[in-house]
């Protein structure tokens, strides 16, 4: 089942790639303007053993992982914050729905004249966009802790920090989880954003310094298939931890519906 | 052991408990029965400890309740939202026992004890999803007796189980209560078990519930599901319970 699933999926990229080889060969698509599929991947794997390229892939995997860090540790206490306490939350909700919507790329003027060097306002970007889908989902697993989870433990007599701890928090990690994965996915886009815009190291910078170069394209797609490859490559470890660590979760889920 | 003095309870206007005086002895198993929306679970509420009586006062061994009862351990009829998930079985049952200070090698042992004395010492490592609705409930009394309760509160604890698994359970009850001397209200909308379970029956009204009977069981020990229910001693009083559940006199 899951084989031939996998086998479809690559049956279907390698039919792409073939389409567009052809397409470029035949004249259909001028290879100077799109650069040929064989072209194309040949470069991708070249970049996997260029240093240079390498340490760019450094550079924005590092501010990605530090704004999710600083995200974790500061939205998972607000969201547990905002979702035990409700007047604290209703006080703050009018700030937060004016927050929210408003794209982070659309900050990156504001964050590049507050932050100096460029570096830490790609990781103050990054803190920003993470923190929403981390926020919400803590502060909705918060509300989902089943009360009377809550009561058993109250009933032998624990303190509501000892609940907190004990029940609160198990409860709410799996949802924490999926905001992790969900604001993991999203530090990639805001850390290329703001390479591309105000260059530094990364990704991004690279893209613009090869896309400045005439009959560059081919490295500025190999550069895009890595940044495509890393998203999906740590959205499947996130998804596959978190199966792992709560199957307890996704077996009440499943038994509920 | 238990004192309840004058209990009254409402939520909003809407009152349920009308004032309710009862006393409990040690040792004693009490089963409180009566129509359902009577208040049974807001009176077992309030004596955990867990929702603040309007009025009146609960004493257990002459102190007043407080907060929640260090002595105390409370079954609840939903053992899968009672249960952790996140933990094993043996988790769950020792994990109360933190309260105690004791070691964690040793809150093993006891919880193996009371997982023993449920029937369930091969479920320890499983989680609580993946043991059938009778086993799980099995696993909430290992984590009460486990904890050594002065004092057991169950509300509806075999609601959410087939007929065979509840008869397994009462017999379950009846078996565990001499372990540690433990006092045990149980609280029930089935007249027949609280009668079988029972070495004591307490009738509440409708709300604003008030007690309208208080039977003592004196059927032979040890029960049995099927002669127990025989004897005319069990018929008389499921009709005389059932009587006053209804609100017939009688």
């Amino acid at each position: 089942m899951t084989v031939r699933k996998v086998l479809r999926g690559a049956i279907g990229v390698a039919g792409f790639l073939l389409v567009a080889e052809a397409a470029g060969r035949l004249g259909l698509i001028d290879p100077t303007i799109l650069p040929l599929t064989s072209t194309v991947l040949g470069r991708t794997i070249g970049l996997a053993a260029d240093g240079d390229f390498l340490s760019e892939v450094g550079a924005t995997l590092l501010a990605c992982f530090a704004g999710l860090l600083i995200a974790i540790v500061l939205a998972v206490p607000a969201g547990v914050a905002l979702g035990t306490l409700p007047k604290v939350e209703r006080a703050t909700r009018p700030l937060l729905e004016f927050l929210r919507p408003i794209p982070s790329l659309a900050l990156i003027p504001l964050a590049l004249f507050v932050f100096i060097p460029t570096h830490n306002a790609k990781i103050a970007l990054i803190v920003y966009a993470c923190t929403w889908p981390l926020l919400i989902n803590t502060m909705y697993g918060v509300r989902d802790v089943d009360p009377l989870a809550k009561e058993t433990l109250r009933s032998f007599g624990f303190g509501s920090l000892a609940v907190l701890w004990r029940v609160t928090m198990p409860s709410t990690a799996p949802f924490i989880a999926t905001g992790i994965r969900l604001a993991a996915s999203v530090t990639l886009i805001v850390a290329v954003s703001v390479e591309l815009v105000a260059g530094g190291e990364g990704i991004g910078a690279f893209l613009t310094h090869m896309s400045t170069g005439a009959g560059n394209m081919d490295f500025v797609l190999a550069g895009t298939i890595w940044a495509g490859a890393i998203g999906l490559v740590a959205n499947f470890l996130l998804t596959g931890a978190e199966r792992r660590l709560f199957r307890w979760h996704q077996e009440r889920v499943g038994g509920t519906s | 052991m238990l004192e309840i003095n004058h209990l009254r309870h409402s939520y909003g206007s809407h009152e349920v408990l009308g004032g309710i005086d009862l006393k409990v002895d040690e040792g004693q198993l009490l089963c409180i029965v009566g129509p359902s929306g009577c208040g049974k679970s807001t009176l077992l509420r309030s004596i955990a400890g867990l929702l603040k009586p309007t009025q009146g006062e609960i004493l257990i061994n002459g102190v007043p309740v407080a907060g929640t009862p260090d002595n105390l351990a409370v079954v609840f009829q939903d053992y899968s939202r009672s249960l952790f998930p996140w933990m094993s079985v043996a988790d769950n049952v020792a994990l109360p026992l933190r309260r105690k200070g004791m070691s964690g090698a040793r809150r093993r042992t006891s919880a193996l004890e009371a997982l023993e004395q449920v029937g369930l010492e091969g479920a320890a490592a499983k989680y609580p999803w993946q043991l059938s609705g009778g086993m799980q409930q099995r696993v909430a009394i290992a984590r009460a007796l486990a904890y050594r309760p002065a004092f057991m509160l169950m509300d509806e604890p075999f609601g959410s189980v087939d007929a065979q698994t509840r008869e397994d359970l009462e017999d379950l009850v009846l078996q565990v209560r001499g372990v540690h001397g433990m006092t045990i209200v149980l609280i029930t909308h089935d007249i027949d078990e609280s009668v079988y379970v029972g070495d004591r029956v307490v009738v509440l009204s409708k709300a604003p519930s008030r007690i309208v009977g208080d039977l003592s069981v004196g059927l032979p020990y040890p029960r049995d599901q099927i002669a127990t229910r025989q004897l005319p001693e069990f018929v008389r009083l499921r009709a005389d319970v059932g009587r006053l559940v209804r609100g017939v006199p009688g």
